[in-house]
């Protein structure tokens, strides 16, 4: 038998030779320099500009590991960041203008990270408890989302300007933008927790197969719970991080297709999208992949329409070369000679 | 069956309710309005009940109906084909795009859900290449067929996108009970492995099964030119999930296996009714139509759960 290839080869050699062609076209690419003490740059660009999907990502990985899937997260965002911006701004009409906590960013940021929260166990108890089968109920979340931030911004776009929340998306902190900050602590703390305590092994184990989890006496419902709520919550760290960037709140447009993104990221990673198998780094390397093909294109004044076309073709060719269609194809083979 | 009967329960019972409600909803004209407005959603959700019976997904079903839409539109506008050749020229492009998608998912077995999702960016990406503005149709062959009607005395009209509505709704209702691939398609829904054994055309049924959704949806773009006379690249954004809510509202399990056409239409007609309502009240704003639709979605995954316990089959994603 053939030793396999890691799944993870095929991203990297991707990210890779997206890098080789950068340099090769522009020799400034890996230049980075200082000003005012930060640090400025491609990589530093395509890093920021990664973090909302860095974070969604990083639960969608332990979402699609436990076999599950979570379509709601972009609507997520949008909710967790009308929330905030809605507190901060108090725009009459809508129906948080009553809260009044004195524009602290603190608050706005908790009061956000709690409604993700909750919106995520929503889905956790639905998928857990209820056994309903993880599109479908996060396809709920999905559709109601977008309406109930809507409802809560009264269908207006919420602008604020508020120095300590602004600088959540467009500050920065040791030199670095603060988004990737909050995304790497982020997937570091996920990390340890899948490593260094018995979670990242539960997980699998649901994903894996569950009537056998269960049989070992793994409390699925609750693992399965707890991975719909650590979505939520990332998802509206990101929400946080996108409205804070824009200054407003826009519910209809904020985190739209970034569930795609998220998905394709894990996929590209190498995680398996039936369950089971999954790799934090790999779903990491996704994400920045998919950031860098982007600016990339962008860079080089391919229209955004085409970029989308060429994103599907990335991650179709990438999943072929994974999914190991030629050994399918061959095992075929080998089938018809046997029977 | 028993779930088609609730999808009717819940349909009638809405129009009963808005009609005691609201004066003038009940007539003929607003129930035929339903079939018009909701021509171009129910034509794809059809295409989209074969993929979900097959256990499979698409969610390119939006994209294809803008990017169908744009195409025929800049053939018949910009480069003055005429309606024939413009429209078959659609109708082959819905075929690659679904026997793309098919190739991928029947042959490499990549996930549907992936594949379509490519699929999405692919047709959005296209249909902004384009043309990033809405095209105007005024070719005289098409806007003779959008203003082709029916009257039924004064109550109201059949339009030509109800017509197709409704003509594909029995095609459909037909191929899948009685034709030899409708079968099939079940078979597949209910077990892929068991239908592998049974000797059935796997590989084959499902790469048919993805043309037939691509056809549907292209379909679905030219019935939505013909109702707004302008091609757009960004119309049928977030139209997937209206579709696949459609279906599931219609009785069809996203599992595979159970659901019908007729549930189909009846689920693309509650989804019309609320956002008639809507229209109606005058009092709610838009984003309440997407509150209901999740509300009511949620009603019926739960119904579904109390009424059949499924143990063994809600494990898998």
């Amino acid at each position: 038998m053939k030793r396999e290839i890691p799944a993870i080869v095929w991203p990297l050699a991707a990210l890779a030779a997206l890098c080789v062609f950068n340099l090769a076209a522009n020799p400034g690419f890996f230049h980075v320099t200082v000003m005012n003490g930060h640090l400025f740059g491609s990589l530093v660009d395509i890093l920021n500009r990664a973090a909302p999907v860095l974070l969604l990502s990083c639960g969608m990985t332990l979402v699609i590991a436990t076999g599950g899937i979570d379509l709601s997260v972009g609507a997520v965002m949008a909710v967790c960041g009308a929330v905030a911006a809605c507190l901060i701004a108090r725009p009459a009409g809508s129906p948080l203008a009553v809260f009044d906590i004195h524009g602290s960013a603190l608050l706005a940021c908790g009061a956000a990270v709690g409604v993700g929260m909750v919106l995520g166990l929503f889905n956790g108890l639905l998928v857990a408890k209820a056994n309903v089968q993880p599109i479908v109920a996060t396809l709920i979340l999905m559709v109601a989302g977008r309406g109930i931030a809507q409802l809560l911004t009264s269908g207006q776009i919420v602008i604020f300007d508020h120095p300590q929340f602004n600088s959540i998306g467009a500050g920065f902190s040791l030199g670095l933008p603060n988004p990737i900050w909050i995304a790497s602590i982020s997937f570091l703390l996920a990390f340890v927790l899948v490593r260094a305590t018995p979670f990242g092994v539960l997980v699998s184990a649901c994903g894996d197969n569950p009537v056998a989890a269960r049989y070992c006496g793994i409390d699925i419902v609750r693992i399965r719970t707890i991975v719909y709520v650590l979505s939520g919550l990332l998802a509206a760290c990101a929400g946080i991080i996108a409205t804070s960037d824009i200054k407003a709140a826009d519910a209809n447009n904020v985190g739209q297709y970034l569930e795609l993104d998220a998905i394709l990221a894990v996929a590209i990673g190498g995680g398996s999208l039936t369950g089971g198998r999954f790799s934090l780094f790999g779903s990491f390397v996704g994400a920045v992949l998919m950031q860098s093909l982007t600016t990339t294109l962008l860079a080089r004044g391919t229209p955004p329409e085409v970029t989308l076309i060429l994103k599907a073709v990335v991650v179709i060719c990438v999943c072929i070369l994974q999914s190991g269609a030629l050994s399918v194809r061959l095992q075929k083979r080998d089938r018809q000679a046997a029977g | 069956m028993k779930t088609l009967y609730a999808t009717l329960g819940v349909f009638l019972a809405l129009f009963a309710a808005a009609s005691v409600a609201y004066p003038g909803f009940f007539s003929l004209r607003v129930a035929l309005n339903l079939f018009t407005d909701n021509a171009f959603l129910g034509v794809a959700a059809i295409g989209l009940t074969f993929v979900i019976l097959s256990g499979g997904i698409d969610l390119s079903i939006g994209a294809m109906i803008g990017c169908s839409g744009i195409l025929c539109a800049t053939l018949l506008e910009k480069l003055h084909w005429s309606a024939v050749p413009a429209v078959l020229a659609v109708l082959t492009f819905g075929f690659c795009i679904g026997a793309m998608h098919g190739a991928l998912i029947a042959v490499f077995r990549l996930p549907p859900f992936l594949v379509t999702l490519a699929g999405l960016f692919v047709c959005r990406g296209i249909a902004l290449s384009i043309s990033r503005e809405a095209l105007q149709v005024s070719d005289p062959t098409f806007t003779r067929i959008s203003e082709m009607s029916v009257r039924l005395g004064k109550l109201g009209t059949v339009t030509a996108p109800a017509a197709v509505f409704v003509f594909a709704v029995g095609i459909a209702a037909y191929v899948l009970k009685y034709s030899s691939f409708g079968r099939r398609v079940y078979a597949l829904g209910g077990s892929e492995n068991s239908s592998s054994l049974m000797g059935l055309t796997v590989t084959r049924t499902k790469f048919w099964i993805y043309v037939l959704s691509g056809v549907c949806s292209a379909v679905g773009g030219l019935v939505f030119l013909l109702y707004t006379a302008s091609g757009n690249a960004v119309a049928g954004t977030g139209l997937e999930l209206d579709a696949i809510a459609a279906v599931v509202i219609g009785g069809a399990t996203l599992t595979g296996g159970y659901g019908s056409a007729v549930g189909t239409m009846l689920g693309v007609l509650t989804l019309g009714t609320i956002q008639t309502i809507i229209t109606f009240d005058g009092r709610l704003s838009s984003w309440w139509t997407k509150i209901f639709v999740g509300s009511l979605f949620l009603a019926f995954v739960l119904a579904r759960r109390i009424i059949h316990k499924e143990p063994e089959k809600s494990f898998s994603p």
